[in-house]
């Protein structure tokens, strides 16, 4: 296995509902990058945020998903995330009845495979309340019940640096976040950036890019990355739109036979 | 790497039993007047009641099976196959030590003697027929709080037992209310004199023991003018792989601005059949309410009712109902508006798995004249698998134009995405599917006190354990 390499994805094919959606991904990320996934809707990017994080509505048809070195595609869900791989969600789900600070300690206590003292817990929830600006009240409340878009972005921020995992994947965190909440959110996603710990970011918007910085940036359209290219690919998506990489791709792409 | 392994289910908690229990009486199998004469006797009681009792037997015997409800369940229950009155003792103690040893074995693993030092103001314990074990703090007795066994309040405080006995529930009104007068022993009898506030709860628990065993307990609590009181109650039983039969008649009597809340977890196990009659009659700036918690038992048909008879009078009723395999919770609540101005909550929540069927069956009633009443109905069911069922039977009777009146029924199964969200966060299956169960549960669990919280938490983890695979 080559030295620090986190995740590699290798010729990816997925299905949801019997429909194919991803047709041969590939991607390698390493310790402590930072990759940004973009490109138009419908081209795929929630799937493979789903599909790397397990969801059992999407069957993967061929290739290989390696996370630390070990084929993760037959691991359940929960099985992934005690192995350091974290989503967090474009949509987040209220769970009524649930409150958030129980939630939030049996989250710790699963992905450590210990018990965690509940003094411990409190501070460091404190701690990440306090930094991400999150009203103390927070804590009585149900997972997402009433939480505005923002508070439920915040939230996803919240669990990411409560629960420290290797690779952070990001479904349009950025979405629906005013100027300042899209402020604080990045600033949140950027404290949690080590040289061990990556992040795959997958957003529409070249915005979040402008607080998150990306070490590479790819373009994923019909299934497949169809571009690389370092963050300054980021503004020529955003001043030409992706049409130019569409065609570019479909020259390079030989005939079929 | 392969998937981690379940828990294996955990066996009903309290489904043991004592072997060297040596009863003082036992009656053969079925009912009989003789039976019933002799019970009286046994028990000292006045003549007036033995009357009552024969002439409830009557109507019990005159009076058909319903025909509603789970009929092929009631249909396999065998009423001559009952021992219908088993005496464990000569009479209620005041004091544990003197509570026959193999009984109060059974109240240590209960942990009944260890939850009454710590937050009870009074206990009743049932074993089979009779109350063995009885208390009350001393500073209640002397504000004129009355807790008593039923039996012992029919003696000490006949005056205020035959006002109200069989008054709220009459015996005529269902066959199993006439069952339970006919044979009734044991239960709790609880007045608070007026503007008395009985802050910590009173509680009872009952026992089942032996098998083929039929508990008739009966309860009467009257708080007078603006009193209050929280009476909890909570029952268990042996496991045995023939039916037990448990029905009950509770009867409560809220007098002008004063409050009783009624708590019950009932946790039978699965072979004890649950039919309980179970009313009050709350009078003006009065409340009642009953917090109903059904998790044992094979077939339970309960329906708390409250009926309003003065201005201002309030009733709810807060329930919910879990059915596992081979269970059916036929549970609900009624509400009669009587008088004006009065308001009613029902809220029903209900959990299928396992092919565990659930029912709400409610009535909602207002009368001519009841203007300006509020009720508002709430029925939420969650099921946690196809084999399961719920069904809802709401009745509504609304006779009077000026009324604000709500219902909302709701069935849910929990959701692929609720737990993918959970378990993306590295909770279990089974984890992440009783942390949906419990949150479904918590506006009934945050109305418990916070002893009775974790241990109804902790019994619905229990059930969830093995549920999946």
């Amino acid at each position: 296995m080559e030295e620090n390499i986190l995740l590699r994805i290798e010729d990816l094919h997925a299905n949801v509902e019997g429909k194919p959606i991803l047709k041969g991904v590939n991607l390698t990320i390493r310790d402590g990058e930072v990759h940004a996934i973009m490109g138009p809707n419908g081209s795929g990017k929630s799937t493979l945020s789903n599909v790397l994080m397990g969801h059992p509505k999407y069957a993967v048809t061929q290739g290989k998903i390696f996370f630390k070195g070990e084929d993760i595609s037959g691991l359940s869900v929960d099985e992934r995330a005690r192995k350091g791989l974290f989503l967090a969600f474009q949509y987040p789900l209220a769970i009524p009845g649930v409150p958030v600070s129980k939630f939030l300690r049996m989250s710790l206590q699963a992905v450590r495979g210990k018990e965690v003292p509940i003094i411990e817990f409190r501070n460091s929830f404190k701690k990440n309340l306090e930094l991400l600006g999150i009203n103390d009240s927070f804590t009585g409340r149900y997972i997402n019940e009433g939480f505005s878009g923002g508070e439920k972005k915040r939230h996803e921020i919240l669990q990411l640096a409560l629960l420290e995992p290797s690779l952070a994947i990001l479904d349009e965190t950025d979405s629906g976040l005013d100027i300042d909440a899209l402020k604080v959110v990045s600033e949140g996603i950027t404290r949690y950036r080590t040289e061990k710990r990556s992040i795959l970011l997958i957003t529409h918007y070249q915005r979040i890019l402008n607080y998150v910085q990306p070490d590479f940036i790819h373009v994923l359209a019909g299934g497949r990355v169809i571009k690389s290219g370092g963050k300054e690919l980021a503004a020529e998506l955003e001043s030409k739109g992706y049409d130019w990489v569409l065609k570019e791709s479909e020259a390079a792409t030989p005939a079929k036979i | 790497m392969s998937k981690p392994q379940l828990a294996p289910k955990e066996d009903y908690k309290y489904g043991f039993h004592d072997e060297d229990i040596i009863n003082v009486f036992k009656s053969e199998k079925g009912l009989t007047r003789r039976l019933i004469e002799a019970m009286s006797a046994m028990k000292k009681e006045p003549e007036w009641m033995l009357k009552i009792r024969i002439k409830a037997l009557e109507v019990y015997q005159s009076k058909p099976m319903p025909t509603w409800g789970n009929v092929q369940l009631l249909s396999e229950l065998d009423f001559n196959n009952i021992h219908y009155y088993v005496r464990p003792n000569e009479k209620t103690e005041k004091d544990w030590k003197d509570v026959p040893e193999g009984v109060k074995r059974t109240f240590d693993r209960l942990g009944i003697p260890e939850a009454e030092r710590k937050f009870l103001a009074g206990v009743t314990a049932q074993y089979e027929s009779e109350v063995v074990y009885h208390s009350i703090r001393e500073d209640l007795t002397k504000q004129g709080v009355i807790f008593l066994g039923m039996d012992d309040a029919v003696k000490q405080y006949p005056d205020i037992v035959k006002k109200y006995f069989g008054r709220v529930i009459p015996t005529a009104d269902n066959k199993f209310a006439a069952l339970n007068t006919a044979v009734w022993s044991g239960g709790s009898f609880i007045y608070v004199p007026k503007n008395t506030n009985v802050e910590i709860p009173l509680q009872a628990y009952f026992r089942i023991n032996s098998e083929n065993m039929g508990q008739f307990e009966r309860t009467l609590i009257i708080t007078d003018e603006g009193s209050t009181v929280h009476y909890i109650e909570g029952c268990t039983a042996p496991t045995y792989s023939s039916d037990s039969l448990h029905s009950a008649v509770v009867e409560l009597v809220a007098l002008p601005g004063s409050k009783i809340r009624y708590t019950t977890i009932q946790n039978w196990s699965n072979n004890v059949y649950n039919l309980v009659t179970k009313r009050a009659v709350c009078y003006a700036d009065a409340a009642v309410e009953w917090i109903d918690g059904n998790i044992g038992s094979k077939l339970t048909m309960k329906y708390p009712a409250v009926y309003l008879m003065g201005k201002g009078a309030r009733g709810e009723v807060l329930s919910i109902a879990y059915a596992g395999k081979g269970q059916h919770q036929d549970a609900g609540a009624k509400m009669v508006h009587v008088a004006p101005h009065t308001t009613s909550t029902i809220l029903s929540k209900s959990i299928s798995r396992d092919g565990g069927r659930t029912s709400y069956r409610g009535l909602l009633r207002v009368e001519k004249g009841a203007e300006h009443c509020k009720a508002s109905v709430r029925c939420d069911a969650l099921l946690l698998d196809e084999a399961s069922r719920s069904d809802t039977y709401p009745t509504m009777e609304i006779n009077e134009k000026n009324v604000a009146v709500g219902h909302e029924a709701t069935v849910s199964k929990i959701g692929d995405e609720q737990m993918f969200y959970l378990m993306s966060r590295g909770l279990k299956e089974n984890d992440a599917q009783s942390l949906i169960v419990n949150g479904f549960i918590e506006p009934f669990v945050r109305e418990l006190p916070m002893e009775y919280a974790v241990e109804l938490n902790r019994l619905m983890q229990l059930e969830m354990e093995g549920s999946i695979g």
